[in-house]
């Protein structure tokens, strides 16, 4: 199982290594490297994550350790679903590096597990972690959606077309990537909490506790929702939603991580270490 | 070597000359004058072949540059021809036509053809034309059988060149006219341009261009707005658009995507708030303007509006500067390539000396009969030294016997063309230059 999760590390670090050159040097040979090897990690680390389910019948979010790499592999997921679907290959310098960082920050930690509940083996419980995960990976490259739109329409807006004007896709690509990873995040964000919802009925006998946890996702699908809403109604779209998704990712974060540390709430065993 | 005196005693190997000149030695007025039309290069290339110094010719003749390239058996005489001709065709005082012209022989002038067809000694270095003006140069002189073994080579090997320059280095990648410049803008904002709106305002050679080049990107409609109603329905007659009266140009705000300007008002023609107040109405479709008037059409103070974006005749200009710097920095990379090909060239060149040839034929006749020897012998049990240096004996005297007929026949030739010929088939007969 080590040598797997040295392998995934590796494998990450090849892609960000063959990202980071194609930015520089814009040869397609770069990305097409990083995308397959990214490819060759995932698979990786999908086999290290079976594995673990297969041997214990439990979902691998025990520990700290467990869930961010579990975050690393929604990102990569998530990242190889909008490259085939958008063509947006330079989306590879934030995915590639995301998810080689998480999975560093993954093996720093203890994998130990402390003493474990039978929850995590239960459909609404599992349900509910994958949903939530694969959406926070698309807010995650929304996010880095949006800085690439910001660094790109500031490069046309004032005719200082530098580094990243070239290398960088139009405004409508990445405006449009953009909406799909939110429409994608929000989807399933949406039916994670829902997962969420039936499994706390289920062992707590009730949907909504006003856990801090449950509180501030409820703020985040609320930044979400106003986003979606905004573009729906009146056509918000480029600059503002670019800003709005780096915000919502924000708040996600703290959501995710931040309320774990500095809250109290009934997630607090996913991020012990 | 090339630009060496030939040994005495055999046919020297003739010389490749070039005498020309281009936008950097001569002033357009005389360029003019001495650009040749079709049938001036005809008769041109009639003329030269005629001379008995001149064996191959080729006459490129370009709005920038004229230029005779010739293999030539005696320079001096080659020269007076060609400064002749192009003094009578030109009607320019032989003087005058000293003092811009350019002589390169040898290595240098292979250099510079190959320089030329990769577009690096270009006005506008990366411009793709010259290389099919180069081409279409060649096969008239193909046509008019002027050319031959050194020339044809020399020619295949620059359309070769070219094309590796033009795709190993960025020389031609990014825009450096204004309306290659605005498409390109156009492309980072919108991506694709097809089914995308297009409002011309006013007219102009430069905003035309810009509107046929968005055409050809099978763009949407094409609406064209002029304050003579007549001129606009010509116009968009051209395009295959539609025209439309001055004082629609506001109602059309909701609905085109890109707006070219170009009228000779004295003041703007499109105001801050009349784009502001579609914005919403737009639902934020991104909207770019190319104002190329000068008093400016378009309010800069748009560009600071959300998902509108406003380039001006100055901020293209710039664009187009920054461009060429980057094509010049490609053309460092250019140079290498051609420097590369030179010395290819240059080694084929000089394989065409018949001394050379006869002495790499023999060398490798040698070879393979002192391997096969040694190789037979080998097999065979008790075999004195005085046996081996008798195999040998015989075997040089077959290499001999074989080679001298070709030696002597190859030594023996004397009319250039045919000498070329042989020469290089020998080569590729016996695989010499491997």
């Amino acid at each position: 199982m080590e040598n797997l999760i040295y392998a995934v590390i590796s494998l990450y670090l090849l892609s960000t290594a063959c990202y980071l050159a194609y930015l520089f040097f814009q040869k397609e040979i770069l990305h097409r490297f990083g995308y397959y090897i990214l490819m060759a990690g995932l698979l990786c680390h999908s086999i290290s994550i079976i594995t673990i389910y297969i041997r214990t019948g439990l979902m691998p979010v025990r520990n700290l350790s467990e869930t961010l790499s579990l975050s690393a592999w929604a990102v990569a997921v998530v990242f190889i679903a909008v490259r085939h679907r958008f063509k947006l290959k330079i989306l590879g310098i934030f995915a590639a590096p995301a998810a080689l960082a998480l999975m560093i920050a993954a093996s720093q930690f203890p994998r130990h597990t402390g003493p474990t509940k039978e929850i995590f083996s239960s459909f609404w419980f599992i349900f509910h972690v994958v949903s939530v995960f694969i959406g926070d990976a698309a807010f995650a490259l929304a996010c880095g959606v949006g800085i690439l739109y910001l660094l790109q329409e500031r490069a046309i807006k004032h005719k200082a077309r530098g580094f990243f004007f070239r290398r960088l896709p139009s405004l409508e690509r990445l405006d449009s990537a953009g909406y799909a990873c939110i429409v994608v995040g929000f989807t399933f964000l949406t039916a994670g909490l829902i997962g969420g919802f039936i499994y706390a009925k289920s062992v707590w006998g009730r949907f909504w506790s006003w856990d801090p946890k449950e509180v501030w996702s409820a703020v985040t699908w609320l930044v979400y929702a106003a986003l979606l809403h905004e573009r729906l109604a009146v056509g918000w779209r480029g600059r503002r939603a670019a800003i709005l998704s780096i915000i919502g990712f924000a708040v996600l974060l703290f959501t995710f991580f931040g309320v774990n540390f500095f809250l109290k709430g009934h997630h607090g065993e996913f991020t012990r270490f | 070597m090339m630009d060496a005196k030939p040994p005495k005693g055999h046919t020297p190997t003739p010389d490749i000359l070039l005498i020309g000149l281009n936008h950097e030695t001569a002033p357009v007025e005389l360029r003019e004058c001495i650009a040749l039309s079709e049938t001036d290069a005809e008769a041109g290339l009639e003329s030269l072949s005629q001379s008995p110094d001149i064996r191959e010719v080729i006459l490129l003749s370009t709005c920038n540059r004229v230029e005779v390239l010739t293999v030539t058996g005696d320079a001096t005489q080659t020269v007076g021809h060609i400064k002749a001709l192009l003094s009578k065709t030109g009607g320019i005082e032989q003087a005058t036509l000293e003092s811009v012209l350019y002589t390169h022989s040898g290595v240098a002038a292979v250099r510079h053809v190959f320089r030329v067809a990769s577009s690096l000694d270009s006005m506008m270095v990366g411009e793709p034309q010259i290389l099919g003006q180069m081409k279409a140069a060649y096969r008239l002189a193909t046509m008019k059988k002027t050319t031959g073994v050194i020339l044809n080579r020399l020619l295949h090997r620059a359309f070769f060149v070219a094309k590796r320059v033009r795709t190993e280095t960025g020389i031609g990648d990014h825009a450096v006219s204004i309306s290659y410049a605005a498409i390109e803008l156009a492309k980072k904002i919108f991506d694709t341009l097809e089914g995308k709106k297009v409002l011309l305002i006013g007219a102009g050679e430069m905003a035309e261009i810009a509107v046929e080049h968005l055409a050809r990107n099978r763009t949407g409609t094409i609406f064209v707005a002029n304050r003579t109603f007549e001129r606009g329905v010509q116009l968009a007659q051209r395009f295959k658009g539609q025209a439309v009266r001055f004082d629609e140009i506001e109602a059309l705000l909701l609905e085109v995507d890109i707006i070219i300007s170009s009228t000779g008002s004295p003041d703007v023609v499109i105001r801050r708030d009349q784009v502001k107040g579609v914005i919403r109405a737009r639902r934020n479709r991104p909207l770019f303007f190319i104002d190329i008037a000068v008093p400016r059409d378009i309010d800069p103070a748009i560009n600071q509006l959300p998902n509108t974006y406003v380039y001006d005749i100055d901020d293209l200009k710039g664009i187009i500067e920054e461009n060429m710097d980057d094509r010049l920095r490609e053309a460092a990379k250019g140079e290498r390539i051609v420097d590369e090909a030179v010395i290819g060239f240059r080694r084929w060149y000089d394989s065409l000396e018949v001394i050379p040839t006869v002495v790499a034929l023999r060398n490798k006749i040698e070879t393979i009969v002192n391997a096969e020897i040694e190789k037979t012998l080998s097999g065979f049990d008790g075999i004195t030294e005085s046996h081996r240096q008798a195999l040998h004996r015989m075997a040089a005297a077959m290499v001999n016997k074989i080679l001298h007929n070709p030696t002597l026949y190859l030594k023996e030739l004397t009319r250039y063309e045919a000498k070329a010929i042989t020469l290089d088939i020998t080569r590729k007969l016996f695989k010499i230059d491997e």
